[in-house]
């Protein structure tokens, strides 16, 4: 079943064009990511995807239906939930209440704050704590927890990655297949290669706001990817 | 002992100014909004009183009951028809959209009302105090209005600290596109900071209109009273603008004590030394926003 689909879709900042006429869909229950150099509108699609950036041209349809017109705060109640570039953590907020916010406008499902404590055993101890002294990497995870409490269908993750040691990238990695088998769809962004093919079911490579290939890792060559990551 | 009364006479005079700054301070924490229409929404509570009062012969205290809910619903339309749209443009915008309705409000005041100074009387309250000591008596419509400031700062402090709508407000400050990314829409919850904040200043401005009489030209000094409290406190800080209320307004006693020449100027000068000391205020909120 398509639960994403993308036609041809532009997206501007300004009079600057970030992102020219991509394509692409996401299947229910897989995990897709999109891999590309520093600059190549990965996070220009997420967040046209989740409703923080319009689409001037082209089509989204989400499980059938246009969301073009959707604001962000809608889509989180139709089922798409954006785990954004620098995980934008409520500073003001507890650990706890910053999940709580998660449930502004949740669906019914298996995440609420016990699962997602399970998910992330790191926050227990954590729950009374200012969101503002965590590290990076428990950070991450509260911002990934808080995107969980609205019991999305579509999870975006935007470089979860970004700033993290290499042990706890694994962590946060780990965590993904729990949060497929609830029944999320995963679309994601990565700037590391080897850490987007290993987590996904296909990948999506764009180059200077362009899609330039996709297809299942296996069976797409080293060769071809890096082709495709730098265009030479 | 005639200073200690002046002290105490200024801790309830604080009580008022923390009444007429709660709102500036709420709006300025939620979305960084400058309201300088605040000191003239004051006067227009008042007016709203009056009008309530001489179509029913109430007393204007339980004109609050109307009052209050008028002013919040006029906030919430102000905020989701105008504010929110110049909210998006850049500092500029909305401090000239609230300055262009304190403009309007006092024009149509000064036209519906004429200059002419207008009170409102709440009866025998307003003349009764209780007596301390002696030679020490405070009254009882300030001791009511300082527990009226403390009570609504407290319930305000709770509501944010405590309920998920105070969640809502604290995300949407710390982050307006993080909230919209966890469903909370915005807009909404700047209305409902703005319905919230418009209620104080209707309890404010009913309080202010039984204590002394107002005029349509009398909100910029209302803004420059709520504006130093504020500042005094701390932007953004609940409890700051409770002390800095109070702060100001024994300074201005203090003065007073000095001679009446003295009482603005008073407080206009504790102002200025806690803008050159402690820039930031008091009890300036430490993780707002940064940059």
């Amino acid at each position: 079943m398509r639960l994403l689909e993308i036609e041809n879709a532009s997206s501007f900042y300004g009079d600057f064009r970030a992102l020219f006429g991509v394509s692409l869909h996401v299947d229910a229950g897989e995990t897709v990511a999109i891999i590309g150099a520093n600059g190549a509108g990965k996070s220009t699609l997420l967040r046209a995807i989740a409703g923080l950036m319009p689409v001037r041209e082209g089509e989204l349809r989400f499980d059938g239906r246009p969301i073009g017109p959707q604001p962000a705060h809608r889509r989180v109640g139709l089922g798409i939930s954006l785990v954004p570039e620098g995980r934008r953590v409520f500073p003001s907020l507890s650990v706890e209440e910053n999940l709580l916010v998660g449930r502004s406008r949740a669906r019914t499902g298996a995440w609420n704050v016990p699962t997602v404590m399970e998910l992330f055993p790191i926050l227990r101890p954590l729950a009374k704590r200012s969101a503002a002294v965590l590290s990076g990497g428990e950070q991450q995870a509260v911002a990934i927890g808080r995107a969980l409490m609205a019991n999305p269908r579509l999870l975006l993750l935007d470089e979860v990655s970004l700033g993290l040691a290499p042990i706890v990238i694994r962590q946060v990695y780990d965590a993904l297949p729990a949060i497929t088998a609830s029944g999320t769809t995963i679309l994601l962004v990565e700037q590391n290669i080897d850490t987007a093919l290993a987590a996904s079911d296909r990948v999506y490579c764009l180059l200077e706001g362009r899609l330039v290939l996709s297809g299942p890792p296996r069976e797409l060559g080293r060769d071809a990817i890096s082709t495709a990551y730098f265009g030479i | 002992m005639d200073w200690l009364n002046a002290i105490i006479q200024g801790v309830l005079l604080g009580g008022l100014y923390a009444l007429l700054a709660t709102g500036l301070s709420l709006v300025f924490g939620v979305m960084r909004l400058v309201n300088l229409a605040q000191g003239d929404l004051t006067i227009l509570a008042a007016f709203l009183s009056l009008a309530i009062v001489e179509a029913t012969g109430i007393n204007p205290l339980v004109s609050l009951v109307a009052v209050v809910p008028i002013m919040m619903i006029g906030g919430y339309l102000l905020q989701r028809l105008l504010l929110n749209f110049t909210l998006e443009r850049g500092v500029l915008p909305p401090v000239l959209a609230t300055f262009g309705l304190a403009v309007i409000l006092q024009n149509v005041l000064l036209s519906v009302y004429s200059a002419d100074s207008q009170g409102l009387d709440a009866g025998s309250i307003e003349r009764s105090s209780l007596r301390l000591t002696d030679q020490l008596a405070v009254g009882w419509l300030p001791l009511i209005t300082l527990i009226v400031a403390i009570v609504i700062l407290v319930g305000l402090q709770l509501l944010i600290s405590r309920t998920g709508l105070g969640r809502s407000l604290r995300a949407t400050a710390d982050d307006p596109d993080a909230a919209s990314l966890v469903g909370i829409d915005a807009r909404h919850i700047y209305g409902v900071a703005m319905a919230l904040a418009l209620g104080t200043i209707a309890i404010a401005g009913v309080f202010l209109g039984i204590r002394t009489t107002f005029g349509p030209a009398d909100g910029p000094v209302r803004l420059i009273f709520a504006f130093e409290a504020v500042v005094i406190g701390g932007l953004g800080s609940l409890w700051g603008t409770l002390v800095g209320g109070i702060i100001l307004g024994v300074a201005q006693a203090l003065g007073n004590q000095i001679g009446p020449g003295y009482q603005i100027l008073a407080g206009h000068l504790v102002f200025l030394a806690v803008l050159v000391f402690r820039p930031a205020g008091l009890f300036a909120r430490q993780t707002v926003r940064r940059a």
